[in-house]
């Protein structure tokens, strides 16, 4: 953990930041609530706030989770995210100017191509994570994807992401894994026995990762 | 469509916006609730749906909408009706005559602005309407706000006898925050009265109710300077001072958290002298306001030394980041104006899903040339994007139709061979475009339409219209036949043509005979939504890269599936150069629509597994 992340717990004045990021269709908005349910569980006042034109098509997702004592706007000012959660390496590094100096940066560094690269209208960033890493971030990364496939779902990658970042928070990581096992409680035990393994194998293949 | 589940009765919540208004509602004793779906107000219905206490539906369009709120308020009930901001132009025709006949029952009109153009054609600002309807505006700044206003604005409705309006912006409806709800009310319903004079606006009537409307102004006027909605916050910092409404409030108390503010809830009509004596403690005064300077034209007219649109922006939100360098420079203070670097990187604009059957229409529609072609609001206006760059026009509800009409009559001898096409989705063409069909059709037009039927009012999430046969709660209703429709309005039966849109050849030959036919003519595609439970999966595809001859046809489809692996550039016999791209399909996104099989030459796109093994699981 960082001192801005401590900060945020021992003083009240302080709110913290934390960036969700992707395409639309990823779960952000999923991995936003889990985050902001967490922050509520402990009693802060939380705002989450999503710039999403149309979710459901492909675009840009990008989420805003604020919490503390009392949280005014719920947007983040760019440049003052402590953390961001990028669910694709290009997306994370069209936000890297709203991340403060040290932010925390955990991405799933599947790349995503959309339809204008493919048709050749625009180019993918060759290596959009050493462009970032670049930037004074604290950036960590790995393939998400994979770890989820491996497991038998795709879609178990926003558990895997939470569980990535669980270690990082200015909360402790069994309070992120619970706010996470409530959504699947009403879905039946499979499910949530299967997001728990997920979540565990985040924050296991956070310490694999290296840091660049 | 992912549906809501029931709202929850907890007393500290984490809820949006949108959710907030219909707990208000709900808590309010509100008894029928309409809307059309639109973004960002769409999920209020949705939420109000899972109430039991209440009778919700999905209406054909705004004014529609908005015409059963009034009824329903006329009759006693507690009414509410939400839409986006450009319904209300739509709504406008009733709203305007409604002002005179005030509310029996609370009328609430919820209307959310889309700041920022997230999802909307233009950024218009609602609270015109106050002004020019004579009723109140409440501007809640986030969803506890919401709650609290909303269930306010029934209790003023009734009070003043006005329909009261509540006005939201995307960062109050898509914003979660922690509400807590107050104990709700048993409103007593009452009954409907006969009353022409009041009820029936006719000149003679109307006439007598007009002083009426103006003595109502001058009383909220009176209510909102004493009105507790309206208030001042007192700041440490008096060289600036705030006056602000909606989410900009927040956006003020972020960049400026210990500068004086007046914050506005019951916003229009303003109580402009409360706000007189406010500037007078700061040294000076700045109308914060999302989008148009109203409130700032006012308070000059009332002789209030102000700044607002002169020095902040006129368009989008007034975020710290914008707000700060304009405050910074107008108190003479060094600024360093936001470099937001810019990365250069690609755009990810909105796409068609995988498997859309909008695709095989926009893929006809880009390989036919020599077309004029209006189009319409809904998923398939991201045909006007690539690779199909197919839609010369897009300008409101129902307009593709009646657009094309005029190109039709408009168009130069050098025009004369074009041609004119409209482009239509099942829930807009009933929303508004009916009327423009049957312009066509008894004006001797010479239009050929699309009507593109998914079953669902698709961009918003897949909503249910009077396409789909399902009502909001999903329940079995009439299902309208367009093929039957369209024949009433006026066009002739040879004419009328219903198509598959995953079969290219059949759509081909049906567009390319009907634009030769200088008459009104209807193609209606037949396969719902596959973000709907009506769309059924096909085992998915892959490609065969040792047949795949990088003529890149597929990529004409517009599939977000289809994935460029390599690109390469040779010599053709004429010694042209050609850019080659091979390419493969993301079989975990693929859903087997064979759309892309269509326009592969060389068959290179096969079934991604053994059918044969597929087969053998099913009969097991």
């Amino acid at each position: 953990m960082t001192a801005t992340h401590h900060a945020a717990v021992e003083n009240p004045g302080v709110v913290t930041n934390i960036l969700v990021v992707g395409i639309g269709g990823q779960g952000i908005m999923t991995a936003a609530d889990v985050l902001s349910q967490a922050a509520l569980a402990l009693g802060y006042d939380v705002k989450k706030t999503e710039v999403a034109g149309m979710a459901q098509r492909g675009g840009v997702v990008t989420s805003h989770v604020r919490f503390g004592q009392k949280v005014f706007s719920p947007a983040i000012i760019p440049g003052d995210a402590d953390m961001m959660i990028a669910f694709e390496p290009a997306e994370a590094l069209r936000w890297h100017s709203h991340l403060k100096p040290g932010a925390v940066v955990m991405v799933n560094d599947y790349p995503l191509k959309p339809p204008v690269v493919s048709i050749g209208l625009y180019d993918y960033p060759e290596a959009p994570l050493v462009q970032l890493a670049a930037s004074a971030v604290e950036l960590h990364h790995f393939n998400a994807g994979e770890a989820a496939i491996e497991l038998g779902d795709r879609r178990l990658v926003n558990s895997i992401m939470l569980g990535a970042i669980a270690d990082h928070l200015p909360f402790p990581p069994d309070i992120l894994e619970q706010a996470l096992l409530n959504r699947f409680q009403r879905k039946g035990e499979a499910l949530t026995e299967l997001n728990r393994q997920a979540f565990m194998l985040g924050r296991k293949a956070f310490n694999r990762t290296s840091v660049q | 469509m992912n549906a809501p589940q029931p709202l929850q009765q907890s007393t500290r919540q984490f809820i949006s916006g949108n959710e907030a208004v219909a707990q208000a509602a709900r808590d309010a004793g509100c008894s029928v609730a309409s809307a059309y779906p639109g973004t960002p107000s769409t999920e209020i219905l949705e939420y109000i749906a899972a109430c039991p206490d209440i009778y919700a539906e999905w209406s054909i369009n705004e004014k529609v909408s908005l015409e059963v709120a009034i009824g329903a308020s006329l009759a006693g009930a507690r009414a509410l009706c939400a839409m986006k901001h450009v319904g209300v132009n739509v709504a406008s025709d009733a709203l305007m005559t409604q002002t005179l006949i005030g509310a029996v029952g609370g009328l609430v009109l919820i209307v959310a602005d889309d700041v920022g153009l997230s999802s909307s054609q233009n950024e218009q600002d609602s609270r015109y309407w106050g002004r020019f309807a004579h009723i109140p505006v409440l501007e809640p700044s986030d969803a506890q706000e919401a709650y609290e206003m909303t269930r306010r604005a029934f209790g003023l409705s009734e009070q003043f006898d006005v329909p009261v309006m509540v006005r939201l912006t995307t960062r109050i409806c898509h914003v979660k925050g922690v509400v807590v709800s107050s104990p709700a009310e048993a409103y007593q319903r009452k009954n409907f009265t006969k009353d022409p004079a009041r009820y029936v606006m006719v000149p003679g009537n109307a006439k007598q109710r007009i002083p009426l409307m103006m003595a109502r102004d001058l009383k909220l006027s009176q209510a909102s300077e004493e009105h507790p909605l309206n208030r001042v916050e007192n700041g440490s910092d008096r060289c600036v001072g705030f006056v602000t409404s909606g989410a900009a409030y927040f956006h003020v108390k972020e960049a400026y958290p210990d500068a004086p503010v007046f914050k506005l809830g019951f916003s229009h009509p303003a109580p402009i002298e409360k706000i007189r004596e406010f500037s007078a403690t700061v040294d000076k005064l700045v109308v914060v306001e999302e989008v148009e300077p109203l409130l700032e034209t006012e308070l000059r007219a009332a002789g209030i030394p102000l700044y607002g649109k002169d020095i902040l922006p006129r368009i989008g939100e007034l975020a710290p980041q914008v707000l700060a360098p304009c405050i910074e420079k107008l108190l003479g203070k060094p600024c360093q104006d936001q470099l937001i670097e810019t990365t250069g990187l690609f755009p990810r604009p909105p796409t068609l899903c995988v498997a859309c059957p909008h695709l095989g229409i926009y893929y006809c529609l880009s390989h036919i040339k020599n077309t004029i072609i209006a189009g319409d609001i809904g998923c398939y206006t991201l045909g006007a994007g690539h690779p199909w760059n197919a839609l010369d026009t897009t300008i409101s509800m129902g307009a593709s139709l009646s657009v094309a009409q005029g190109i039709d009559k408009g168009r130069s001898e050098a025009d004369q061979d074009k041609n004119v096409l409209a482009v239509i989705g099942d829930s807009t063409f009933m929303h508004m475009g009916m009327q423009g069909l049957l312009d066509i059709t008894y004006n001797k037009g010479n239009v050929t339409v699309l009507l593109l039927d998914n079953r669902a009012v698709g961009m918003t999430g897949g909503q249910n219209a009077p396409s789909s046969g399902l009502n909001i709660h999903g329940e079995a209703t009439m299902q309208v036949d367009f093929r039957k429709l369209c024949e009433a309005l006026g066009v002739k039966p040879e004419r009328i043509h219903e198509v598959n849109p995953y079969e290219l050849p059949t759509l081909f030959k049906a567009l390319r005979s009907e634009v030769k036919v200088r008459e009104p003519s209807v193609i209606i595609t037949n396969q719902p939504c596959v973000l709907t439970e009506r769309y059924s999966q096909l085992p998915p595809l892959k490609v065969d890269e040792d047949k795949c001859t990088g003529c890149s046809n597929c990529l004409d489809v517009g599939c977000p599936a289809i994935l460029v692996q390599r690109r390469e550039t040779v010599i053709k016999p004429n010694g042209r150069e050609k850019e080659l791209a091979f390419v493969n399909i993301d079989t975990a996104a693929c859903t087997g629509c064979n759309l892309c099989t269509n326009t592969c030459a060389p068959d290179a796109i096969v079934p991604a597994f053994n059918i044969d093994k597929i087969n053998a699981v099913e009969v097991n």
